[in-house]
């Protein structure tokens, strides 16, 4: 009966979200939008064509600053929560210092300090890595919260049982607190990766040729601002569902153990 | 015969308060002590002091010839003492087959075929040996607690140290657990046990050891600490601990 019910209610959300999203297209339909515009710019937007200069735009190069983004902001959090997890005062001051600093002020401001006024000082980084470089240190301090506050969450007995066995410290760490820890953690990363997908739209005020910057360069020059700018949106709004389904699949992934509690 | 375990005039200090108090005790192999005594008597931390999950502050702990001081003796020491944890402490993201043989592979070098037979043998041991590839939280507390038993087991230790063991359980899972303590109580595994199960105490004890107030109060054989205590400590304790004398 249980399992009933449960397979009723998700055939109610999908009939729902198919009606939704009907209602949505009918919607755009009705503003009787320049669609053959759309599917002109589409490969661009896309970034299945390179850029004049060969390198990537579009939503390609979208994906590539936010997964090289989160390469290096995953590096910044890990030694960061090691930090902010360590009993030596400095390294936990530093940590601390650092993520009060990146996360009490706002990404943009970030952004153009370091592309703005950093040339200043004679420190001119290029407009991709200033983007790199912001995103990866903005999202680095809120990952190190995210990380510390699953290592915390794995009770203390379990070092301990994992220490009694002989486990080396490293052991104990990589395949008993880890993984119990990831399973906390992937949650909640998760969540800032879709969130850093959608930030990456930031570094176009750097005339990066990402999707928003390409997006809006075209509605200005055609004057199709609700066509571009909704192409851009839909492109977001897919690839973050499908990196919201990846990380349903890594959440059951580490869930084991405990999902079967779960479900009794 | 040589001491396995010996504690010489060991203090620990938890901040302010003095929890153990010139603590000295030598366990001989084969021997099976139990430690009673009520809550917050040291009991706990004189075990965690043994495989050096507290470090002691003063005085000497020796582990089969190996003294507690620096890194390398704790491992040392930690291959050779097995703990079995009041609360079970199983890893709940690895199965009972791999909870078994983590740490064989990890630090005895075993290869996964060795790890896997030995772990096999002592979950049929403790009759878990059905339940290989279930994760802990789909076992009773006290299938649990065989199976850390059996964990223990794997790493060959020389001494097994219990620290409340069937504390946590329902009463109808007791029995089951302490059935296998008394099993390895038989094969002549060396244990030290802290336990209130004073009926157990009397089946596989050689020596009972009362403490009190982070010292050891009294310790002899079951019946000359159960029948004739000396101290009005340990008759009071026993007063509380055994409402009934048929024990």
């Amino acid at each position: 009966m249980a399992t009933d019910g449960k397979r009723y209610f998700r055939q109610q959300v999908w009939v729902t979200w198919i009606f939704l999203a009907a209602l949505l297209a009918c919607g755009c339909w009705e503003l009787h939008l320049d669609f053959a515009y759309v599917a002109q710019k589409l490969p661009f937007l896309l970034g299945v064509r390179r850029a004049p200069d060969g390198f990537l735009q579009g939503a390609a190069l979208t994906l590539f600053v936010t997964a090289v983004a989160c390469v290096f902001a995953l590096g910044v959090a890990l030694v960061t929560a090691m930090g902010r997890l360590s009993r030596n005062p400095i390294a936990f001051a530093f940590a601390t210092f650092y993520a009060s600093l990146f996360r009490g002020t706002p990404l943009l401001v970030q952004v153009l300090i370091i592309y703005l006024a950093l040339p200043q000082l004679g420190i001119v980084l290029g407009a991709l890595t200033s983007g790199l470089l912001a995103l990866s240190l903005n999202y680095g301090a809120y990952l190190a919260e995210t990380i510390r506050s699953g290592v915390m969450a794995v009770p203390a007995v379990q070092r301990e049982a994992a220490l009694a066995l002989g486990l080396s410290p490293w052991v104990t760490t990589s395949r008993v607190v880890a993984p119990q820890a990831l399973r906390l953690i992937i949650p909640p990363a998760g969540a800032l990766v879709v969130s850093m997908l959608k930030d990456s739209s930031l570094v176009s005020i750097m005339g990066l040729w990402e999707l928003n910057f390409l997006a809006q360069s075209y509605a200005r020059t055609s004057f199709h601002y609700m066509e571009m700018l909704l192409a851009a949106a839909l492109i977001y709004w897919v690839l973050s569902i499908v990196f919201e389904i990846v990380q349903a699949r890594l959440e059951r992934r580490f869930g084991r153990g405990v999902a079967l509690l779960a479900k009794g | 015969m040589q001491a396995l375990v010996s504690l010489v005039d060991v203090d620990k200090w938890h901040g302010p308060m003095q929890v153990l108090h010139r603590i000295s005790l030598t366990v001989a192999p084969h021997e099976r002590v139990v430690i009673c005594g009520p809550s917050g008597s040291g009991k706990s931390t004189l075990l965690r002091c043994i495989n050096g999950l507290d470090r002691h502050d003063a005085g000497r702990v020796v582990v089969d010839g190996t003294e507690l001081a620096g890194r390398a003796s704790v491992a040392a020491i930690r291959r050779e003492v097995g703990m079995v944890f009041q609360s079970f402490n199983l890893f709940p993201h690895l199965t009972v087959l791999e909870n078994c043989t983590l740490a064989p592979i990890s630090v005895r070098r075993a290869s996964e075929g060795e790890a896997r037979d030995l772990a096999i043998r002592h979950l049929d041991e403790v009759r878990m040996a059905a339940h290989a590839s279930k994760y802990p939280s789909q076992l009773s507390g006290g299938e649990q607690q065989r199976v850390a038993i059996a964990r223990a087991l794997c790493m060959r230790p020389k001494v097994m140290l219990f620290d409340e063991p069937t504390s946590a359980l329902d009463p109808e899972m007791i029995k089951e657990v302490l059935d296998i303590l008394v099993g390895l109580a038989g094969s002549g595994m060396t244990m030290i046990c802290v336990t209130h199960e004073m009926g157990f105490a009397r089946r596989v004890a050689d020596r009972v050891i009362f403490m009190d107030g982070g010292s050891i109060v009294e310790q002899g054989t079951p019946s000359q600490t159960f029948d004739a205590p000396q101290t009005d400590r340990l008759k009071a304790f026993l007063g509380r601990v055994l409402p009934s004398r048929a024990l």
